[in-house]
């Protein structure tokens, strides 16, 4: 069974703006996918569709065989994790450890259980020493981590990522891109950063003017200059697709 | 030890204190004296410094001056200071305003000094102020540094751009700012909002750690109200 | 304007307590029918800005300069019981963390910078948007200006009734009012301002023109199915008795901010106050330098009816508070 299937989605915002085209991806379990596009494309609008924060005008979601539906918005907020682009928006509670226990405490989960998921997903992303710490007290990376921890904690079937590597120095972004290698779950990943999709993600979807608009293996996609172009993304200066 | 006494212990004992403070006749000096004195154990045996009491206790100052603005435009029997009419019954009112209020603010310096912002919000909560309203503190405490690290950029970028605010003819500049700050804070309101939803929240928050406490604890904690109060009690 | 321990005898400070318990009852209430389960993080955030627009300084008049008290803004931009709940979780955190303002004088803080000022500003926008449609800015500058003075004017009468210091009523009325209408027009500059702005970007995040925008139209740029958006942050339809109550309390509020000071010709409170009009101009010299002089002189005889006025305000909000929660809470049994 597919993480992860979208079928003819389009959507348009209450002021009549429309984002989406009919949208369609599939998700194999376990697989690393990047969601390429530029600014504008719509990115932003899928990721709210993956856990019901947005319904879908037309077409549909399933995560893991559950369509979403008002009916089935908690079972599918709990299989979907959202790791937002700004941590400071995801971490809102007053210690690390009631940050990440969020999620768990509010599927029912108390007491020793909770403390023992908390300390798990922590230890995943390597920061179980900050556990009693404000979020505020740590730096941006540290905090991303974090954030990456408190979605871990709800053992999501898919882990959805809005622009992981932003703001992070070099040292932040590799632990980073550490920690996601080694977690074993399926990863969407929103991102402008093409090396870093190339670095993580064996395949990559580029979406433009709100339809998918290009899929196949991230090396192929960044060869081709010509598709990049027309989708207004680009490799960094000096970066060349390395050859095998 | 009074920075590990339950939270809800030390509020309780703070807010009782000042009420018996604030009910205090003003012409029982002593009480005043012994109150302080109280105050000054609590400091000590909690090992707050003193300059970091003193720097805390600056918020009072713009109400001394209201204080002493009342023996000048107080009514009643007069006499004069240093060529200065001054009002008795003034006297005594600045005298009870700075005297109370001076211990009112020391005590609430205390309670911050020995307990972490989240403490005193599961305090409140377990003396049942109302959870949402504990949720709104607790958010505001969140998000006041995000917020007031935004608002600092603001004025950066206006500063260096040679702005100084000096006249009222600045005042839009500052309302612009002031609302491109709301917008953000708006904005960010309703992501944290979508974040907390997306990991399963449904309208109530769930309580995740509970602080409570023991009688010898209560004890511990509202021996400073009841030595205040026995200090009242001998007074009248 | 935090009141300290000791300003208010145990009794005011006590009932000025239940007076902010009950109010902000009433808005928890309301905010939540508002704002369902966005309440927390968005009132939450709202109180944060609220905060930290505080602390921007703004120039009065030579070499003084005035903070805003932010009621007035706050209940235009995001609704009356939001409004009032980031006040009072404003002042809460200010008296609790940072000792400013005392843990005694909580209720007499709320009723004042809260209750006060975002029901005064609220009733005056009310009535000047009601009077001349679509005029948001300039009634966002009434509403600031006059929440000031009524705020200062309602510390003044609760000082009369409960303070510790025997000050007669009008000369002091006449001191706050003055020096505060001066302050108020900062915040009614500031505020307008800052509404305008918000309204130049984000025209539908001012709750207090959700009424005046116009109607979207939606358009399906490929024929698909209507689209279901996230929840308008409209806000609900106001109960029968909310205009009403509003409108009043305006009114009232409104005339007692004006009148005190176009009421200053009247001769029949000079008397009164004729023999401390000499402390008065040496009281203003001491704080607030020589401008204000002239003001005093003119402004010394207010009528002690003015804070009759204030008080028939705050008993107005007062028992609407209390019809009003007892009106819910017959729906919730029904």
């Amino acid at each position: 069974m597919n993480s992860l299937e979208v079928r003819q989605l389009a959507y348009a915002y209450p002021d009549g703006t429309q984002a989406l085209f009919g949208v369609d991806l599939s998700i194999a379990r376990g697989e690393r996918v990047a969601l390429l596009g530029p600014n504008g494309a719509g990115k932003t609008t899928l990721v709210m569709h993956l856990n019901g924060i947005l319904t879908a005008g037309h077409g549909s979601v399933t995560v893991a065989g559950t369509p979403v539906r008002k009916d089935t918005l908690s079972e599918v907020r709990q299989r979907v994790g959202l790791v937002f682009q700004d941590p400071d928006d995801q971490l809102f509670m007053p210690t690390v450890r009631d940050d990440v226990a969020f999620g768990p405490a509010n599927a029912g989960l108390r007491g020793e259980d909770l403390d023992r998921v908390v300390k798990d997903a922590l230890e995943r992303v390597g920061m179980l020493d900050a556990v009693d710490r404000p979020p505020h007290h740590l730096s941006f990376g540290q905090r991303r981590r974090v954030a990456v921890a408190t979605v871990l904690a709800m053992e999501p079937e898919i882990l959805v990522l809005d622009e992981p590597s932003s703001n992070l120095d070099p040292a932040a972004r590799r632990e980073l891109a550490e920690i996601l290698r080694s977690l074993d779950v399926t990863v969407l990943m929103v991102t402008h950063d093409l090396p870093y999709a190339l670095e993580l993600c064996e395949r990559a979807l580029i979406l433009s003017d709100g339809v998918i608009a290009a899929d196949g293996p991230t090396r192929t996609l960044l060869s081709d200059a010509e598709l990049l172009a027309r989708h207004r993304l680009e490799l960094p200066y000096g970066f060349a697709v390395p050859v095998l | 030890m009074v920075h590990r006494l339950p939270p809800q212990c030390k509020l309780l004992a703070v807010l009782a204190f000042a009420l018996v403070v604030v009910a205090t006749p003003r012409e029982r000096f002593w009480a005043f004296a012994a109150y302080a004195a109280l105050l000054g154990g609590v400091a000590l045996a909690a090992r707050v410094p003193v300059a970091h009491m003193v720097r805390r206790m600056v918020i009072e100052v713009p109400f001394v001056l209201f204080a002493l603005l009342i023996p000048v435009i107080g009514l009643g029997e007069r006499i004069t200071v240093l060529g200065l009419s001054l009002s008795v019954p003034g006297l005594w009112a600045a005298w009870n305003i700075l005297a109370k209020a001076t211990l009112g603010v020391a005590a609430s310096v205390l309670l911050a000094a020995t307990t972490e912002p989240r403490e005193v919000l599961i305090g409140a909560q377990r003396l049942r102020l109302p959870g949402l309203l504990v949720q709104i503190a607790m958010f505001m405490l969140r998000y006041l540094d995000v917020i007031m690290d935004e608002m600092r950029r603001m004025r950066v970028a206006r500063e260096s751009r040679g702005f100084e605010a000096r006249n009222f003819r600045q005042i839009p500049v500052v309302a612009r700012s002031a609302g491109a700050l709301f917008i953000r804070s708006y904005e960010r309101g309703e992501r944290v909002h979508l974040a907390m939803l997306s990991r399963g929240y449904s309208g109530r928050m769930p309580m995740i750690r509970d602080i409570s406490a023991s009688v010898g604890q209560w004890g511990t904690a509202l021996a400073l109200p009841a030595a205040a109060l026995a200090v009242l009690g001998l007074s009248l | 304007m935090h009141v300290p321990d000791g300003f208010f005898n145990a009794a005011t400070s006590i009932s000025a307590g239940v007076v902010a318990a009950a109010g902000v009852a009433v808005c928890l209430r309301g905010a939540r029918r508002e704002l369902d389960d966005r309440t927390a993080p968005m009132a939450g955030l709202v109180a944060a800005f609220v905060f930290a627009v505080q602390m921007l300084n703004f120039p009065v008049a030579a070499g003084t300069s005035g903070h805003l008290l932010g009621g007035a803004l706050a209940a235009i931009l995001v609704g009356p019981y939001t409004g009032v709940l980031c006040m009072a979780v404003v002042l809460l955190v200010q008296g609790v963390f940072f000792a400013d303002g005392g843990l005694t004088a909580l209720g007499v803080n709320i009723t004042l910078m809260g209750l006060v000022t975002v029901l005064a500003g609220w009733g005056v926008f009310r009535l000047v948007t009601g009077l001349v449609r679509g005029q948001v800015v300039v009634a966002a500058f009434l509403a600031a200006l006059v929440s000031v003075p009524v705020s200062a004017l309602a510390f003044t009468l609760l000082f009369w009734i409960g303070g510790t210091a025997p000050i007669d009523v009008g000369t002091v009325a006449a001191a706050m009012g003055g020096v505060h209408l001066l302050i108020g027009i900062g915040e009614g500059l500031i505020t307008a301002a800052t509404v305008g702005a918000v309204l130049a970007v984000r025209p539908d995040l001012v709750y207090g023109a959700a009424g005046l925008a116009k109607p979207l139209v939606l358009r399906g740029a490929d024929g698909s199915g209507t689209p279901v958006g996230e929840p308008e942050p409209a806000p609900a339809a106001p109960g029968a008795l909310r205009p009403f109550l509003l409108g009043g309390v305006g009114v009232t509020l409104v005339l007692a901010g004006l009148v005190s000071f176009f009421a200053s010709s009247s001769p029949d409170g000079l008397e009164a106050v004729a023999e401390d009009k000499g402390f008065i101009d040496r009281a203003a010299d001491h704080l607030f330098g020589s401008w204000a002089l002239a003001d005093y002189g003119e402004v010394g005889g207010i009528p002690v009816g003015v804070a009759g006025v204030i008080g028939v305000g705050l008993v107005l909000v007062l028992t609407g508070a209390v019809a009003y929660a007892a009106r819910s809470r017959n729906q919730i049994k029904v």
